[in-house]
């Protein structure tokens, strides 16, 4: 499915939670979940180092679209992930690099994803996009 | 400007409901609950005061200062150098010169180990600092000691975060130069016995520089009775304006040091081939200084100084005791930091629970706290965690916004269990 189409999906299913608890408790609940990466990846060299939380990313071409797997250690920014992942993971790598990630916003977690957080999130998805960008170049 | 500065004693109980008023910004909401501010040991808010004193600043005086003839920079001088007096009084040093303006508590670690540092840091001296330092006490240090081949030692800590005087006494040597400790622990709340610090100090011909930017919000501190080298403070953490803070330093060290920085204001005369330097304090005050946060914090102390100190002391013991007390009930929290002797601080963790998320949570219910290493990253390596959830109390907060964070913490463990 489109990145966009993804994207509203999420914010149709999001707009279901009225109280911040119920969404919160659904972003945990995907955070404790899914086992994200493969811990052979959980290693110094996939972390992107936050000063609040950490976050671990790998991510790997499979005919011509990027999988990836991404985790921290923070419960809250892996139910975050599991959502990034849910939008981006399987996409090409052009469509990676140029989208638009307006679905954070929409569901109320734009502070998870400003700098002044630091998380990781937002290297993480800066990341994601040099990737999706250096590998369409690639192809 | 020192009108306020003799302690009106009005009642021996100290009227915490009474003062929130003075304090605008605690009459907001942060997603939709009233705000329980918490972080006060990252910064403090600010009473009317302080903000009225900012606004007719720049309504009514703004001027340079030193360098004009004419009325307004008259006035903006006289206010400034009041503020400096204000200052003086306050830390009750011998002159007003002693009294240095610089942009914070940072700023000022920086003048001295880089100023001091450079003209009296030999190789194979030593500088000595703790386990429990903000970074901003350690790396100012760590620079300088690299650049003059000095050596930098560091006083282990007991477990409750108590700096070990012993493991101190064999630090000291005829090496060592310079202590430079926290008054008081940011992370842990500590209250440092800086008495002994100094007299040992001392003993060995070593200077002490006081980091006190987590010690001026709670209590008074009296450097000449402390017969302390450098104090330093940040005037934001004291309920005034950001950017602006305090470098104390005894009259013949800072006589003897070389300017910090270079430009206006700082000189005597300048040609091509030579200046000559300006008298304190103005030697370390170069280009134009942060004027309204200068007279911000003056009336931050002004604002302080009306509370007799032993009725806000008891009330903020007080809320540790009780905060203390209530936060223990939780099963798996653990408090970091158990001196004996504490400011209104409280770090904590939770078993199984990662900071990030409990402050997280905190904040959707209006509360405010500081999540994290808190810059002392060498001391939660210490005690091998990666940071922790920490409360930090001010004079306006009370019992009931202990019961606040208490329910909201509980709430936060049901969702993250
Ligand atoms: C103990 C201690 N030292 C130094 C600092 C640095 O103060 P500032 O950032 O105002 O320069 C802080 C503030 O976070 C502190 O708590």
């Amino acid at each position: 499915m489109e990145i966009n189409r993804l994207q509203d999906e999420i914010v149709e299913e999001f707009e279901l939670f009225d109280q911040w608890m119920d969404k919160y408790e659904y972003i945990i609940d995907l955070g404790k979940k899914l086992p994200l990466i493969d811990s052979t990846f959980k290693d110094e060299q996939h972390l992107i180092p936050g000063c609040q939380s950490q976050v671990w990313l790998h991510a790997e071409m499979q005919e011509g679209r990027v999988n990836f797997t991404a985790d921290s250690d923070a419960v809250i920014t892996k139910g975050i992930i599991a959502l990034l992942v849910r939008v981006l993971s399987g996409q090409k790598p052009e469509e990676i690099a140029t989208s638009d990630l307006y679905f954070i916003d929409r569901i109320g977690l734009k502070e998870h994803l400003s700098p002044t957080r630091s998380n990781g999130l937002v290297s993480m998805v800066g990341q994601l996009k040099t990737i999706g960008k250096n590998l369409s170049k690639a192809h | 400007m020192n009108k306020a500065l003799a302690p009106k004693v009005e009642s021996t109980k100290f009227d915490a409901e009474a003062i929130r008023k003075d304090f605008p910004i605690l009459q907001r909401e942060v997603n939709g609950r009233p705000l329980i501010y918490l972080d006060n040991g990252a910064t403090a808010q600010k009473p009317k005061s302080v903000i009225d004193t900012i606004d007719r600043y720049y309504r009514d005086q703004n001027s340079n200062i030193h360098r004009g003839v004419h009325h307004l920079s008259q006035l903006a001088t006289q206010a400034y150098e009041d503020a400096r007096e204000t200052v003086r009084l306050f830390i009750n040093a011998d002159h007003d010169y002693e009294v240095l303006f610089t942009r914070g508590t940072t700023d000022s670690i920086n003048l001295v180990a880089s100023s001091w540092g450079r003209r009296f840091l030999e190789p194979g001296d030593e500088v000595v600092i703790s386990t429990m330092e903000h970074h901003s006490n350690i790396v100012p240090w760590q620079m300088i000691c690299d650049e003059r081949k000095a050596i930098l030692k560091v006083i282990p800590i007991h477990e409750s975060g108590e700096l070990d005087m012993a493991a101190f006494q064999s630090l000291l040597g005829d090496r060592t130069r310079m202590v430079a400790i926290a008054h008081v622990s940011n992370s842990l709340g500590t209250i440092n016995p800086v008495e002994d610090v100094i007299r040992m100090s001392h003993k060995h011909g070593a200077l002490v520089l006081l980091d006190g930017a987590q010690c001026v919000p709670h209590m008074r501190v009296d450097v000449k009775a402390l017969d302390v080298d450098f104090y330093a403070f940040s005037g934001h953490k004291i309920f005034g304006p950001t950017g602006v803070g305090i470098l104390y330093g005894k009259e013949d060290l800072l006589n003897n040091m070389p300017p910090y920085q270079g430009g206006g204001d700082m000189i005597k005369k300048v040609t091509f081939e030579k200046t000559t330097y300006n008298t304190l304090p103005h030697k370390f005050e170069a280009g134009t200084p942060n004027i309204v946060g200068g007279i911000g914090l003056a009336a931050a102390i002004d604002y302080v100084s009306q509370f007799e100190p032993r009725a806000l002391a008891d009330h903020e013991q007080d809320l540790l005791d009780y905060a203390t007390e209530k936060l223990q009930q939780i099963p798996g929290l653990k408090i970091i930091g158990t001196a004996e002797h504490k400011a209104s601080v409280i770090s904590f963790i939770i078993e199984g629970q990662h900071p990030f998320d409990i402050g997280t949570l905190l904040d959707q219910q209006g509360i405010a706290v500081r999540t994290g290493h808190h810059c002392t990253q060498p001391l939660m390596d210490y005690y091998h965690i990666p940071g922790t959830v920490r409360a930090s109390f001010a004079m306006y907060n009370t019992r009931a916004d202990v019961d606040v964070l208490v329910a909201a913490l509980k709430r936060a463990l049901e969702m993250l269990s």
